[in-house]
């Protein structure tokens, strides 16, 4: 190990991304590690709230966004961490498979994974009509009947998303007034193949060597059990703070790391940004994600200068 | 280098292969399938004459991922003579895999 470098950002969502392109700006000598660009925003379907685009798929966004940090010389390491440790002098090493570096600051912005149900059938069928990705796995159910669990924005746009490809969707949400958008409620309830099933919750999924029906707490038009051949499960997200612990980050109950107004955690030069943070009243939002990540690289920029002023 | 398999050649690189094959199912679209790729390709290197290696655009190959009721991407399927012998969904580690094919 031969150098130290000012950054080094773990993660390439919008967090990691936007952290980097204002490094760059900052003179930061920084590396950044992804093992998938742009994380969750791949498997969004269509971004309609991201200023300047009326309308873009997750997928093209992150193509513009990993080009903006390329333009400025830098190159998304896709190498996944597999430690993290802090030394006496204050400094930090990211080991992965590949190599170990050396970093005076961190950015922590590994996003979070999709949140599982815990019912019965779940698991099982993981892979056999259960699924957390509809950009990936929509195309397997043209013409079929599929359920989407959840009442948020994610739910509501894979309903829309799969509405391209299956014949029948049901849209199950646990509220009874559902969370997401007005601006996607009224495209649904203008979708003539999307039905809002509110205040229920999916007890079960059923099925054989494939997903068939799942079982309701309460019965939709008489009946507990609706056959579907698929379930997307959309009920939210968790965040992936194992690295982070191993160097004594803090954590809240809901294990999103604690970060203060410029997103440095309770552990000095390491900052979070993005999903995985307590940050931004904690709304989910790749312009959130972004903004968390240019005020991490701030907070970086501002350390190392006044450290070197000393 | 890992194989490119397609449901023309499936029966004949894969089902008939004398060796323990492993196939990644995947698509251009699926961003979670952009990680697999260079996984898999490092695994290919890694085992060299010990194992087949290859993956299977699902786009492309209808029949084969349908065959096999494969219904999320990335999944790997590791085949030993002509069965089904471990199946992975979501992406998983080139360790992960490692192990699974030298166990098998």
């Amino acid at each position: 190990m031969d150098k130290t470098y000012d950054l080094i950002i773990i993660g390439s969502g919008p967090a990691g991304l936007a952290a980097s392109v204002y490094a760059s700006r900052y003179k930061l000598e920084h590396l950044i590690f992804g093992a998938e660009e742009g994380g969750q925003m791949n498997e969004i379907y269509d971004i309609e709230n991201w200023l300047g685009d009326t309308r873009i798929s997750g997928h093209d966004l992150v193509a513009r966004f990993v080009a903006h940090v390329e333009n400025y010389g830098v190159k998304i390491k896709k190498e996944s961490v597999s430690s993290l440790k802090k030394n006496e002098d204050g400094t930090f090493n990211v080991e992965t498979a590949q190599g170990s570096y050396a970093t005076k600051s961190l950015i922590l912005a590994t996003g979070a994974k999709p949140r599982k149900m815990n019912i019965p059938g779940e698991k099982e069928f993981t892979g056999r009509g259960v699924s957390y990705c509809a950009t990936c796995d929509a195309g397997f159910f043209r013409e079929k009947t599929v359920a989407v669990v959840g009442g948020g924005n994610s739910a509501a746009t894979v309903a829309l998303e799969l509405s391209d490809f299956a014949a029948k969707i049901y849209l199950i949400s646990v509220e009874e007034k559902l969370l997401a958008e007005p601006a996607w409620l009224e495209k649904i309830a203008a979708n003539p193949k999307i039905e809002l099933i509110r205040g229920t919750k999916v007890l079960e999924i059923k099925g054989e060597d494939k997903v068939a029906k799942i079982v309701l707490d309460k019965a939709h038009e008489d009946k507990t059990n609706l056959a579907v051949d698929g379930v997307f499960i959309e009920v939210g997200t968790e965040p992936g703070v194992e690295l982070a612990q191993r160097i004594g980050v803090e954590i809240d109950a809901q294990s999103y790391i604690k970060v203060k107004e410029d997103m440095n955690t309770n552990v000095e030069g390491v900052f979070a940004a993005g999903d995985i943070t307590t940050g931004s009243n904690k709304f989910r939002q790749v312009l959130t994600a972004a903004a968390e990540g240019s005020i991490a690289a701030n907070g970086v920029y501002k350390k190392i200068k006044l450290n070197q002023n000393h | 280098m890992a194989m490119e398999f397609t449901d023309q050649n499936f029966d004949q690189e894969v089902l008939k292969s004398d060796k323990i094959t492993l196939v990644d199912f995947w698509a251009p679209w699926c961003g979670p399938c952009q990680m697999m790729g260079p996984i898999v390709e490092e695994l290919a290197v890694a085992l060299g004459d010990k194992a087949k290696i290859g993956k299977l655009n699902v786009d492309e190959n209808p029949a084969t991922a349908q065959a096999f009721t494969v219904m999320s991407i990335p999944t790997v399927l590791i085949f030993k003579d002509g069965k089904v012998a471990q199946k992975f969904v979501g992406v998983q580690s080139k360790e992960v895999l490692k192990e699974a094919l030298e166990k098998i």
